[in-house]
């Protein structure tokens, strides 16, 4: 069987849904048998070489950045997974989609207790090799068309190895009770 | 032609993060930058929350190491609940805290060795990029690739166990700790039967040692030469002097071993550190207050940590940190790269204090909670894997947040990154017509040895792929590559 081809990315996560597929522990082994990694933050491939059969995706989008690797990878995949809680509805960082982001900047940059006094410019972080913040932190699916949802924060190693593993195999997902959490 | 290199992303290294280099005309390095690239609002938008939400909200900032936020947290809520500063927890509490935080560094120690620098020691840092990663590693080393994941898997077990979840666990809640260890627990990481047992990972740390120290021998010139420069270290030490990297004073010491932070307690860190801002970064630049911006900033993380500590409270782990310290003379090292002599050093003393914790009847205590008089301000620092993490918040009598400010491990690490990418782009850039990707991995490889978590810097996270483009003074892009 030839080996499906899998990519990965982080967005506006926190990388504990990729230390979530490190926790499927000594399978790794077995699963390197099965997949190749194309672009990925666990290799050095930095763009798409290939076409790949998998993308999996954590994060939400939270900048333009974000956005313009969001789309890559859904024209460079057959399949797209939106891993965890912060792919699927924001996560934790949609947490300032109320909030005006300026206000944000400013608390952080200006207003910090151990910055205030030592920002004497009142600087704001604007560069042009830095990206733009979006108004809010967008869940994947409201960008582009999302194959598979598997939640949780992060979803369990089990539920990761169980989908991984049937798409590849091309088997039904066996995905009990057990292995799905929503938090 | 003026020419502008740029690393985009780094990879490897958990953060969002990109470099630029500029070249002038003859090719000389007039600039070189990193830039972090993701920027949360977590200050602000924690704002309102209750405080006891804080523990399990701020940990998501970093899936990397989210037991130190989930820790520094909770200690800074000890505080609010009335609990003290550390030394008010039940022992139970403590213990099991501190279970749960040398399992996270031992975790995060071995997967940043094994999943993320032995590729660059085992390949080389101009290796072919299709084998030098972990899955490389496990193709031809498959025995190193094991122990590197069973060491790993060791400590998220410890952590599951302690803190109810792999990642992002509940474990640790104002006061004291939700659980505490039963026998039937704490005897899986003794007797072997499920998972290689405590002393196993003694006996690999060891190794993991030895591996560093041989691979030393034959490579010490580029070991040795790599990226070095002088710089301020700080850390938490105990009061003694001791490395302890769960509680302690805050310690900082210059080049020559002088103390230039004395021991000062973690409530009063904002009088000793501020943080610069520019507009490239949304990472902040960290400072000694008393030498300014300049000439204050300092290394965090083990380096930094075996740098300003008086001696290691386990004995192998003591007998490691004499040799380390002899090699550079019983003067702080200032070589990059010896960080990860530094980190397997901390793996093997986090290993015994595991196993000396296991042991201890005190897991087993009832008590998991103590309370007293509600106060308005928490602060709680505590030693993360990649070094000292300040968490501060104030409640008002809502129990709503009203403050929060965060330093975190990373971010402390911003200057001497930034240098250090500026070195080697000097000693390896300079003059060349080319800039090939070797040249590019040895810029990363600099960065990594820092264990940039800049997701949680930025209190974002992330990968970094690899994208130069050759830019002419007028702007023009006149070659562009990817690796
Ligand atoms: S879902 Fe949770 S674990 Fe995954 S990136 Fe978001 S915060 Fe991190």
């Amino acid at each position: 069987m030839d080996k499906k081809i899998v990519a990965t990315t982080s967005l506006a996560g926190c990388f504990g849904c990729h230390m979530s597929v490190l926790d499927i522990d000594e399978r790794i082994l077995d699963l390197i048998e099965l997949v190749e990694f194309n672009k990925s933050p666990i290799d050095d491939i930095k763009t798409f070489t290939k076409h790949c059969d998998i993308g999996i995706v954590e994060g939400g989008c939270a900048t333009s950045e974000n956005v313009h690797v969001l789309k890559e990878f859904r024209k460079n995949c057959s399949t797209l997974i939106a891993l965890g809680e912060c792919a699927i509805m924001g996560g934790l960082p949609a947490l300032r989609n109320n909030i005006p982001i300026t206000e944000c900047l400013e608390e952080a940059y200006l207003n910090g207790l151990t910055t205030k006094d030592n920002n004497p410019d009142r600087i704001l972080p604007n560069d042009e090799e830095i990206p733009m913040m979006l108004d809010r932190v967008y869940p994947i699916r409201e960008l582009v068309k999302v194959d598979f949802f598997l939640p949780g924060c992060p979803p369990t190693a089990d539920l990761i190895w169980n989908a991984l593993t049937a798409l590849i195999l091309g088997k039904e997902m066996d995905l009990p009770y057990e292995v799905i959490r929503y938090d | 032609m003026a020419t502008k290199v740029v690393i985009d992303p780094v990879t490897r290294v958990e953060g969002h993060g990109k470099v630029t280099i500029h070249l002038d005309d003859n090719g000389a390095v007039t600039q070189s930058r990193l830039h972090i690239v993701e920027f949360r609002g977590f200050e602000r938008f924690v704002k309102g929350r209750p405080y006891w939400e804080v523990p399990v909200l701020v940990q998501r900032l970093c899936g990397i190491c989210p037991v130190s936020h989930h820790l520094a947290a909770a200690k800074a809520t000890d505080q609010i609940v009335g609990a003290g500063t550390g030394d008010g927890l039940s022992p139970t509490a403590e213990k099991m805290r501190r279970l749960m935080h040398y399992g996270q560094i031992f975790q995060s120690h071995a997967l940043h060795f094994f999943h993320l620098s032995s590729p660059d020691l085992l390949f080389g840092i101009d290796g072919p990029i299709a084998t030098r990663n972990v899955i490389g590693v496990a193709l031809e080393h498959k025995d190193l690739a094991v122990q590197g994941v069973m060491m790993r898997k060791f400590g998220q077990e410890i952590i599951k166990v302690t803190a109810g979840k792999k990642i992002h666990g509940t474990g640790a809640i104002p006061g004291g700790i939700n659980k505490n260890l039963s026998l039937e627990e704490r005897d899986k990481f003794l007797d072997g039967k499920d998972l290689p047992n405590v002393d196993q990972m003694i006996d690999w740390s060891q190794g993991a040692i030895d591996f560093f120290l041989d691979f030393h021998k034959k490579n010490q010139d580029m070991l040795d030469n790599f990226s070095v420069f002088p710089s301020n270290h700080l850390s938490l030490v105990r009061a003694d002097g001791a490395l302890d990297l769960y509680h302690g004073v805050l310690r900082a010491v210059d080049s020559e071993g002088k103390k230039i932070v004395n021991d000062v307690p973690c409530q009063e860190y904002y009088d000793h550190i501020g943080e610069g801002v520019k507009s490239w970064s949304y990472m902040k630049f960290p400072f000694i207050l008393s030498l300014g911006q300049e000439n204050g900033w300092y290394r965090v993380g083990p380096l930094a940590r075996l740098n300003t500590v008086d001696f290691i409270p386990t004995p192998l782990a003591q007998k490691r940190f004499e040799e380390f310290r002899a090699y550079s003379n019983g003067k702080p090292s200032q070589i990059c790269l010896h960080t990860h002599w530094a980190r397997l050093i901390e793996t093997l003393h986090a290993a015994e204090v595991m196993k000396d914790l296991l042991n201890d009847p005190d897991l087993q205590g009832a008590e998991l909670v103590r309370t007293g008089t509600r106060q308005e301000e928490g602060i709680g620092l505590i030693e993360a894997p990649r070094g000292t993490l300040f968490h501060h918040y104030r409640a008002d009598e809502n129990d709503q947040i009203t403050m929060c400010n965060l330093i975190v491990s990373t971010t402390n690490n911003n200057e001497p990154m930034n240098r250090a990418v500026n070195n080697v782009a000097v000693s390896q850039m300079t003059g060349q017509k080319e800039i090939t990707e070797p040249m590019m991995n040895a810029v990363e490889v600099a960065i990594r040895a820092y264990d940039p978590c800049l997701s949680c810097a930025t209190h974002a996270v992330g990968r970094m792929p690899l994208e130069v483009s050759l830019v002419d003074s007028d702007g023009a892009v006149i070659a562009e590559a990817r690796t």
